[in-house]
């Protein structure tokens, strides 16, 4: 029977839960790939502890599966599939997901795809080493990286991948469309629900033409077809379009959900209601539409037709006007609100301040004439480690510290939560600040040794400032793993409602049991009623109070 | 709130939709390499396509089956929309049985994968449609063995809704790959 509640189950919580899980254990395999090609950085030559000597194709390989693993098994199921099959029900007051069994085949695809890659490592000739973009010609030809099983794997484990995350996507439109409670019109909606359902949107109708060229490489590896090989009449440049066709959307499909789930923090550590919601939807609309229009900036120096530039730099400058929408309404949120600095606040906060440095900094890259020099160099790097890092981490466990008490019925411990907070932010910045110096002096990307180039020595001390102030980074994610694990037993019970929030979720118990609600919710205002005058005891009203 | 539309409606769409880009993907870079190409015409003689045209008209017959066996069932004629259905799982068969008819004729005659682009491009989008029509053979066995038990229209509207997107994937395949064997050297 436990087997059934906790494993094979189709409740959206704990196919939620079991995302989240999934997600946060392969963030540390991201991360100790990452200690070991920083290390590598640093010292290069040296024997990293706990892993050993790094020769350059270990080197390559762990570069390749980081950027893989942060991305698709990290980012995508905390964020979307995590919170979204958690709480999406909850926040419309549905019982469960549309398609429940559908739900649940679609954690279970997900999980074979990362047993798929994780065997990656452990099969002749190692894991992919063509970087996450897997650009042919190198990773379609086996004979030229040397990588032959480790190249398979990942594009099943990449196609699977996605597949799971379409059937979770069918699921959160399709349950928004339909099993919404009495009243709750589109916008009553909480922003996070409409935010998770933009971004299914957006990977649905963006992922369809790397699938097809994903079956394409695979076809180019193992039937030695030339789709994407000059030699063959092929183009390899094909597959950038149809990667970053779909690589551009994706990033917006992880910072949709982001912006989400700040949003609902910070109404509430605000107590203001959203400032211009209906604005906010909108722009996350035209962004989405815009989203699809700018993916060939990623291809600026690549030998695609170069008159391409001028209508891409257009269209990728044009994409940061919703996004200033977005961030002027947070802000204008927090002006002149009661702020209240908990765990999940700071956490938030963070996420919109740093967000915004990676914002500004990739206006830079958009442009063509500043990207030429700028490609491939370490202020890439920084630039898009300043935008996935806080919507992954920050927005991630503003998240966590602030729905742990719904999920769990206990509140995470607040010291050490801001303890983790200010570490996290701290060091993420001393990793990647230097980054953006190093970069700019022309560091290219991918370098296995930089001692090799003499032009680079001057600035080897920044590389060594990066990779202390990752290991910090890393060591400080101890202290949220044993305060996670500790306040399952030693928290202080939460009631339903320990942040005095207005969404569906806080009306349920924590942690919700089968079916969510005792009575079916019926909503009668939007979803950010704080600071309500007249009121005493309480300045705030649920949903399903009367106007 | 009670929305307009069936769930599994819903469900069914946003999947179909999901299939259209991933199709949709792999159409446009056929035709980007197909307008560069005018002399992949040549290799296009070399499908078989009589075989395929008496596909075409099997397969768009399986459609017409489907509408009739949903249209029965509709009415509560389980029986006989057990046998139309019938009709169409066969014609699925037909179908699979003449493709791997034709692959084996054109292997044995050398026209691999790896031969040319338009050979990659020929069996990779006919294989991926083959692996449609062997999916929707399986969801209507599924739906079949359980019509005689109990009605379910949504059931059957479900895969028939699947099967029609598989036929009209075809319709596109067909004059893209057999039919341009002529035109493109003039």
């Amino acid at each position: 029977m436990a087997l059934r509640k906790y494993i094979f189950s189709v409740d959206h919580k704990i196919v939620g839960m079991q995302y989240l899980c999934t997600g946060l254990v392969m963030a540390f395999v991201g991360g100790y790939l990452a200690y070991v090609f920083r290390h590598q950085l640093a010292w290069p030559n040296e024997p990293v502890p706990l892993f050993g000597m790094v020769g350059p194709d270990q080197y390559n390989a762990s570069v390749t599966m980081h950027g893989t693993i942060m991305v698709f098994w990290v980012a995508m199921p905390i964020l979307l599939s995590g919170f979204g099959n958690y709480l999406l029900p909850l926040m419309i007051g549905a019982p469960d997901m549309a398609f429940p069994r559908l739900n649940m085949m679609s954690f279970w695809t997900f999980f074979l795809s990362t047993l798929l890659l994780m065997s990656s490592f452990l099969v002749p000739g190692g894991a992919a080493s063509g970087g996450w973009t897997s650009y042919p010609p190198l990773a379609a030809s086996p004979g030229l990286s040397g990588v032959e099983w480790g190249g398979h794997l990942w594009i099943l484990a990449v196609a699977l991948e996605f597949a799971s995350m379409l059937m979770g996507g069918i699921n959160f439109l399709t349950t928004t469309l339909t099993m919404r409670a009495p009243g709750m019109t589109l916008f009553r909606m909480p922003i996070l629900v409409w935010m998770l359902n933009i971004a299914s949107l957006v990977f649905m109708f963006s992922v369809g033409p790397l699938i097809a060229g994903a079956f394409m490489l695979l076809a180019d590896r193992l039937f030695q077809t030339g789709f994407f090989l000059p030699q063959s009449g092929g183009d390899p440049l094909l597959f950038q379009h149809l990667f970053w066709f779909f690589g551009h959307p994706e990033v917006y499909v992880l910072l949709f959900p982001a912006l989400g789930i700040i949003a609902e923090v910070m109404t509430v550590f605000a107590r203001k209601p959203f400032f211009g919601y209906r604005p906010l939807i909108y722009a996350s609309l035209i962004a989405s539409v815009l989203s699809f229009l700018v993916w060939a900036h990623h291809q600026f120096i690549s030998g695609m037709d170069p008159r391409l530039a001028a209508p891409f730099s257009i269209t990728t400058i044009i994409i940061s006007v919703p996004f200033a929408v977005a961030i002027f309404s947070y802000i204008a949120t927090l002006w002149g609100g009661s702020i209240e600095l908990k765990t999940p606040m700071i956490f938030a906060l963070g996420m919109l301040a740093e967000f915004l440095v990676g914002g500004v900094t990739g206006i830079f890259n958009g442009s063509a004439a500043a990207d030429i020099y700028l490609h491939d160099t370490y202020f890439v790097v920084a630039h898009f480690h300043y935008t996935l890092f806080p919507v992954t981490f920050l927005a991630g466990f503003a998240g966590i510290y602030f729905w742990y008490p719904k999920w769990f019925g206990r509140l995470m411990n607040e010291t050490w939560g801001k303890i983790h907070a200010v570490l996290t932010i701290i060091s993420f910045n001393v990793t990647f600040l230097p980054l953006f110096a190093i970069g700019l002096v022309g560091h290219q990307r991918r370098i296995f040794d930089p001692s090799l180039f003499d032009y680079l020595q001057p600035f080897q001390h920044l590389h060594v400032i990066s990779t202390w102030g990752f290991i910090i980074l890393f060591l400080s994610q101890i202290i949220f793993v044993v305060n996670f694990i500790a306040s399952l037993c030693y928290g202080p019970i939460a009631t339903r409602n320990p942040w005095s929030a207005a969404t569906l979720e806080w009306l349920a118990p924590s942690p919700p049991g089968h079916g969510n609600f005792e009575e079916p919710p019926v909503v009668h205002r939007g979803p950010y009623d704080y600071s309500l005058p007249g009121l005493t005891g309480k300045d705030w009203k649920n949903q399903t109070e009367a106007v | 709130m009670k929305s307009s539309v069936p769930i599994w409606r819903l469900g069914i769409w946003w999947f179909l939709g999901s299939e259209i880009v991933v199709f949709g993907g792999l159409i446009v870079c056929y035709l980007l390499y197909r307008f560069h190409h005018p002399e992949w015409a040549s290799e296009a003689a070399h499908t078989l396509t009589w075989v395929g045209a008496v596909n075409t008209v099997v397969l768009l017959t399986s459609s017409l089956t489907m509408i009739l066996a949903h249209h029965e069932v509709e009415h509560g004629n389980a029986r006989s929309g057990a046998t139309y259905l019938g009709l169409t799982i066969l014609a699925g068969i037909i179908f699979l049985l003449l493709k791997s008819y034709e692959y084996h004729h054109e292997i044995t005659e050398g026209f691999l994968p790896s031969r040319s682009l338009f050979w990659s491009f020929y069996f990779l989008m006919t294989a991926l449609h083959g692996l449609h029509i062997v999916g929707g053979l399986v969801a209507n066995v599924v739906v079949w063995s359980g019509l005689k038990r109990r009605f379910a229209t949504h059931r059957i509207e479900s895969v028939g809704l699947y099967w029609h997107f598989v036929d009209v994937v075809w319709i596109f395949l067909f004059p893209l790959l057999y039919l341009s064997a002529s035109g493109g050297m003039r």
